[in-house]
């Protein structure tokens, strides 16, 4: 595969789990064209293949998020849509099966948690909306496995999330999305706001997952270093459109548009220069 | 329960420079915070921060570094008190008076919060709020409103006098932090504690502010305490690092030698969980485990549950802080063995 600029798209889409075509997004404005509106999205297309993990890059304001919020059927695009194993994905809430299929994960593991649930209500509640996913057996042992894949001990089962940390309040939110056996997972800044080491630990358990849970990934974030580790191939947005597509080492070794090169010049490396400038 | 006792208190650690040399622009020795009575948030830190340097305050979060800058402002939340030694240009700070460390605040030592928006007064306007230590000192509207231009303008605030007449809630992210900066300046401080200052940023308006501190801190032979969880940020920002664990400090020494050869696990473990951006598949390794909490510190080396190394003695004895290469000091009971693999 090769690095492909933006301006045809390589083959078809023969086997992707989700196509993102055409898609365009304008907030306010008036009337069905939305004139005078703002568009955030404009002409995005993306595929994710089954068990392949897509990262999703640019600087803030790109329209990474509306593109997510698109793919769980958050927002309604003005135009283009968004398929899932071939079949259009509606609105959150009728998606029939597809809607425990994809799965998200947010930025912020404490505002998508209601606060006085216990985590043990927090997954029931996911296996309540959706029974076709819930365990057949025994319920504490299928939470405590889930528990164990994310990392958690069987004792944070009884505990409130207002009474977990960061790290583990975002372990318990893919807990959730997993509980439910999906096939893509939507990761919208899912590591950012952690500390190094929890986000390496969270990074690690999805890549573990992926492989167990045959899981795809779409994994938006800003930050590159994480993209190197987590995504096979990654696409680059700026201003509503993606500028750049590729494999990962491919696009970050040899960026071929200037704003993946400028997003790389801008992203600190442990090893890069330091305070007296230059001479790394 | 009170905290550990063992390597509270002396005040000593990292006093012992080389006699007769220069007493640096802040001197932090055995500096505690805690509730009266109660555990140690932060326990026992030393560390030095000399003229026109940048030091950098690492670590994961809970370590206690909003409260190590905070104590050294003199901004502790209530009912928690600091203890130890903070030297300002050799005075004593923690024995000076409120009026004393309300003049040293914002004239001499600034800070700039790691949320702008909590920070700055959203019912009056950005112009106002930078000037505000101006007119305490007095000089006329013209003066005032000529330099809040000039410092916003510093700062990299584009159209500063159409800006200064803004709100907070209108400015972006990046923007705001700029403001802060402006604010942080207006005093003409001669150390500027900056917490978490990009951590809310992308990368590109990361980079660009990082790029300001740098600059004015070189342009004004300003000092500054980077206090950050990114060693990315700190690596490319800090001649000189701090390490904290747990409230305590785990290692100190200049920037690019302990980012480069650690010498203590901690350090080590920390530098090995940063995802490389321009290295291919150098795989992150996690740090097992989560942050100890300075409140539920773990006896002996506090990092003992988490460290590949720990041994018995780990378990019992609070590791010394201990020099062992010159301005490179490690509480770790093997730092030798670490700093020499
Ligand atoms: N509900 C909304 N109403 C109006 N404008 C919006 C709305 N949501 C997003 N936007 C705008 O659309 C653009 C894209 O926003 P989006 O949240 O997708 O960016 P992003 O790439 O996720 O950025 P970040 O990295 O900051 O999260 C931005 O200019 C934003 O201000
Ligand atoms: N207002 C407060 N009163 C008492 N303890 C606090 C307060 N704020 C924070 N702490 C505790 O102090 C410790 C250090 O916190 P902090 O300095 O904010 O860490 P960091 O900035 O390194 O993330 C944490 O255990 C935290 O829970
Ligand atoms: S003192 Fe022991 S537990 Fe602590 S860092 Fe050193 S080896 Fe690890
Ligand atoms: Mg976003
Ligand atoms: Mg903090």
């Amino acid at each position: 595969m090769t690095t492909a600029v933006r301006e045809e798209r390589p083959g078809g889409t023969g086997g992707a789990l989700l196509d993102v075509r055409g898609l365009r997004v304008t907030f306010g404005g008036r009337g069905r064209r939305r004139r005078g509106g703002f568009v955030a999205v404009d002409g995005v297309d993306l595929t994710v293949g089954p068990e392949e993990t897509l990262g999703l890059v640019g600087e803030s304001g790109s329209g990474k998020t509306t593109v997510a919020r698109c793919v769980a059927g958050l927002i309604r695009p003005d135009a283009g849509g968004v398929h899932f194993e071939g079949r259009p994905l509606g609105p959150a809430g009728r998606r029939g099966a597809a809607q425990r299929a994809v799965q998200m994960v947010f930025q912020d593991p404490r505002s998508s948690l209601n606060p006085r649930l216990t985590v043990a209500s927090v997954i029931g509640e996911a296996w309540r909306t959706h029974p076709a996913a819930a365990p057949e057996g025994d319920r504490e042992v299928a939470l405590r496995g889930l528990l164990a894949d994310v990392g958690l001990g069987p004792e944070v089962a009884d505990r409130r999330a207002a009474e977990l940390s960061g790290g583990q309040c975002q372990r318990v939110s893919i807990a959730r999305a997993l509980a439910v056996r999906p096939r893509l997972l939507v990761c919208d800044e899912a590591v950012s706001a952690l500390d190094v080491s929890v986000q390496a630990q969270i990074l690690g358990l999805l890549a573990g997952l992926r492989r167990s849970h045959r899981l795809a990934m779409l994994f938006i974030t800003h930050d590159l270093g994480v993209v190197r580790q987590i995504a096979d191939r990654v696409a680059v947005m700026r201003r509503g459109a993606v500028v750049e597509e590729g494999p990962t080492d491919e696009v970050l070794d040899a960026p071929r548009h200037e704003y993946t090169r400028a997003l790389l010049d801008a992203a600190l490396d442990l090893n890069g220069p330091g305070p007296e400038g230059e001479a790394a | 329960m009170s905290g550990p006792t063992t390597a509270g208190g002396t005040g000593r650690a990292g006093a012992a420079g080389p006699g007769g040399r220069a007493e640096p622009l802040l001197r932090v020795a055995g500096l505690s915070v805690g509730a009266p009575g109660g555990p140690r948030i932060v326990d026992g830190v030393s560390f030095e921060v000399p003229e026109a340097t940048t030091v950098g305050l690492i670590g994961e979060s809970g370590s206690g570094k909003t409260m190590t800058a905070r104590a050294i402002i003199g901004l502790l939340p209530g009912g928690v008190e600091a203890g130890g030694t903070l030297r300002w240009r050799g005075e004593d700070l923690l024995g000076a008076g409120p009026g004393r460390r309300r003049a040293v605040r914002g004239r001499e030592i600034a800070m700039i919060f790691q949320d702008p928006l909590a920070a700055l007064n959203p019912t009056q306007r950005i112009g106002r709020q930078v000037g505000e230590i101006l007119r305490r000192d007095g000089l006329p509207r013209r003066e005032v409103r000529r330099r809040v231009v000039e410092l916003l303008g510093l700062a990299g605030v584009p159209e500063p006098e159409e800006r200064m007449r803004r709100y907070p809630h209108e400015f972006s992210g990046g923007l705001r932090q700029r403001a802060m900066i402006a604010l942080a300046l207006a005093g003409s401080p001669a150390l500027l504690l900056a917490d978490e200052p990009t951590t809310a940023l992308d990368v590109t308006v990361q980079a660009r502010i990082l790029r300001l501190l740098r600059s004015v801190q070189r342009e004004r032979g300003l000092a500054m305490l980077l206090v950050s969880h990114d060693l990315r940020v700190v690596a490319h920002t800090a001649h000189q690092v701090v390490v904290m664990y747990a409230g305590r400090v785990a290692e100190r020494g200049a920037a690019r030698q302990l980012l480069a050869r650690p010498a203590h696990p901690y350090t080590a473990a920390l530098v090995r969980s940063v995802p490389a951006v321009r290295t291919r598949s150098a795989l992150a390794t996690p740090l097992p485990g989560s942050p100890a909490n300075p409140a539920e510190r773990p006896a002996g080396c506090a990092f003992h549950p988490r460290c590949p190394l720990a041994r018995e003695r780990c378990r019992t004895r609070v590791p010394e802080v201990r020099e062992v290469a010159p301005g490179r000091f490690s509480a770790c009971h093997f730092a030798a063995e670490v700093f020499g693999s």
